[in-house]
């Protein structure tokens, strides 16, 4: 059985002009009926495998996309719908306009058009979903490394108080490779012996050119972590 | 004889994820049909919960683990003692205990979409409770027994002598299968107002838990409805299978037709619908015998 089967849907518009929103939900609509690829659009992050993003990214919509792609559980995709969203389309030159989707999160399929037509769009997702499977295997050699999904979520239980900086808290996007880094930190600094590494088969991390990745606040050694949630 | 409780029991645990898993497709196609819609294939739960259990398991916290557990494990002892053909009072305590683990869940998250789903999962609790209680006495009263085992070799089948908690019943199925104007705990379609309400913060391993919880259950749901009508005469097998078949028809149908109502609307009206049919048949049976 093969996990590209069901593909849920998060879709989150960063400033796009709606046309390519409308696109979106009328993949939903009888007569294009995604939900024949198992494709069922979800408005949580905790439950989603795919982050369909529409329209340029500002400076107010790039740190929830960021946060919406953290909170998403791996294995994860991002895709692009619609010009604005690859590069920034006509509103490119706006001041207030980052550039693509690419500038904060790194994306695996790149949908283009104006609006961007069901069709491609569905392709698009599909094309995602073959993507989806080549991470699972890569996220499962990443497991058999030694650095086991449960690490992140152990990360996330033990950050402390002092670790929460609300000016910095999602500048970092969480990429298996900086989660990776996060967590052979993490080992490091634990006394047990670190694992084999098996990383001449380590799996590349998805084109990201993010801003400043490895740098999530609960990099700090857990000891540290401790200390100065006692002091505060 | 215990021996056949076990084996029972055992039959139940190993198929009804198989069962439920494929109803709830069955489920899934009528409502894309009756959508005008192809809709997904009939093994997509199945498809669904594989994937699930390949995800990442974010955790809010560790006790919320815990309490999803206790939800599948309460639920398949609820079903496990019916189908074992053990105390009807007991496999609704039992249920209502489920319930509670999976409230307990939500409300362990501090998440606002959770708590506000696990609180309207309590109102809902408040209005299908009464139901659940008043099937296990009309039971009582038709049969003189609590005892499933005793139950199901009855001389008529207890339609006939309880029709109105059949209708009470299948009444408050809408609530207990989340389906459409009672899904106000968890939106039954995802992407409307409350997210997806009780499961919002839960992810990876944990839906997945949930999701064969839920078809655990709706399989224990069909089997109360079957029992209505099962006799001793092995034909009667026939008719509940017949009898569950239209009944989650009419609820898949009741999901498409209807919108979600408010809270108050759904105490007002399952209340009502207990009090006239539940109520005037046990009124009745009292002043008969």
């Amino acid at each position: 059985m093969k996990i590209s089967k069901s593909p849920w849907v998060l879709h989150y518009d960063g400033s796009s002009c709606n046309g390519c929103d409308i696109e979106v939900l009328a993949t939903m609509t009888p007569l294009y009926d995604v939900e024949r690829f198992g494709i069922i659009n979800t408005g949580n992050p905790k439950h989603a495998d795919v982050l369909l993003l529409t329209g340029g990214v500002n400076a107010q919509t790039a740190p929830v996309i960021r946060q919406l792609y953290n909170m998403m559980p791996d294995p994860k995709v991002v895709v692009a719908c619609g010009i604005c969203a690859c590069d920034g389309g006509i509103f490119k030159e706006c001041y207030n306009i980052l550039g693509g989707a690419d500038k904060v999160v790194p994306v695996d399929v790149y949908v283009p058009g104006c609006a961007v037509r069901p069709e491609a769009l569905i392709e698009g997702v599909v094309k995602a979903v073959g993507i989806l499977e080549e991470k699972r295997k890569k996220l499962k050699e990443s497991m058999k490394a030694g650095y086991c999904t449960v690490d992140y979520s152990k990360i996330a239980i033990h950050t402390t108080a002092d670790d929460y900086d609300p000016s910095n808290q999602y500048d970092a996007v969480l990429t298996e490779e900086a989660l990776r880094q996060q967590a052979e930190e993490k080992i490091k600094a634990s006394a047990k012996p670190a694992p084999k590494p098996a990383a001449a088969v380590a799996p590349k991390a998805p084109a990201a050119n993010a801003a400043a990745p490895a740098q999530a606040p609960t990099a700090a050694p857990a000891a540290d972590n401790t200390k100065k949630g006692e002091n505060a | 004889m215990d021996v056949m409780i076990f084996v029972k029991a055992l039959i139940y645990i190993v198929l009804a994820p198989f069962i439920g898993g494929l109803l709830a497709g069955v489920d899934r196609i009528f409502s894309a049909r009756m959508q005008g819609r192809q809709g997904p294939p009939l093994f997509q739960p199945f498809y669904d919960v594989f994937k699930l259990l390949n995800k990442q398991t974010t955790v809010v916290n560790s006790i919320q683990v815990l309490f999803v557990t206790g939800y599948l494990i309460m639920t398949i002892f609820t079903g496990a003692l019916f189908f074992g053909g053990g105390d009807m009072l007991l496999v609704f305590f039992a249920l209502s205990m489920s319930e509670v683990m999976m409230v307990m869940a939500a409300f362990s998250t501090n998440g606002p979409y959770s708590i506000m789903g696990a609180q309207r999962e309590l109102l809902q609790m408040m209005c299908y409770e009464p139901m659940t209680l008043l099937v296990a006495i009309g039971f009582y009263y038709a049969n003189g027994s609590f005892m499933v085992n005793d139950l199901i070799q009855a001389e008529v089948p207890a339609i006939v002598q309880i029709p109105g908690f059949f209708i009470g019943f299948v009444f408050i199925l809408i609530i207990k299968l989340r389906k459409s104007p009672f899904d106000l705990s968890t939106s039954h379609h995802m992407h409307q107002e409350m997210v997806k309400g009780l499961t919002t913060d839960l992810s990876g391993g944990n839906l997945a838990l949930t999701e064969i919880a839920e078809w655990y259950d709706l399989v224990l749901m069909m089997g109360i409805v079957g029992m209505f009508f099962i006799t001793s005469n092995p034909i009667s097998r026939v008719w509940a299978i017949i009898a569950i078949s239209v009944v989650f028809f009419l609820e898949t149908l009741i999901d498409n037709l209807f919108p979600r109502v408010k809270y108050i609307t759904m105490l007002k009206v399952t209340w009502s619908v207990i009090l006239i049919f539940a109520g005037t048949n046990l009124l009745i049976l009292n002043v008969l015998k």
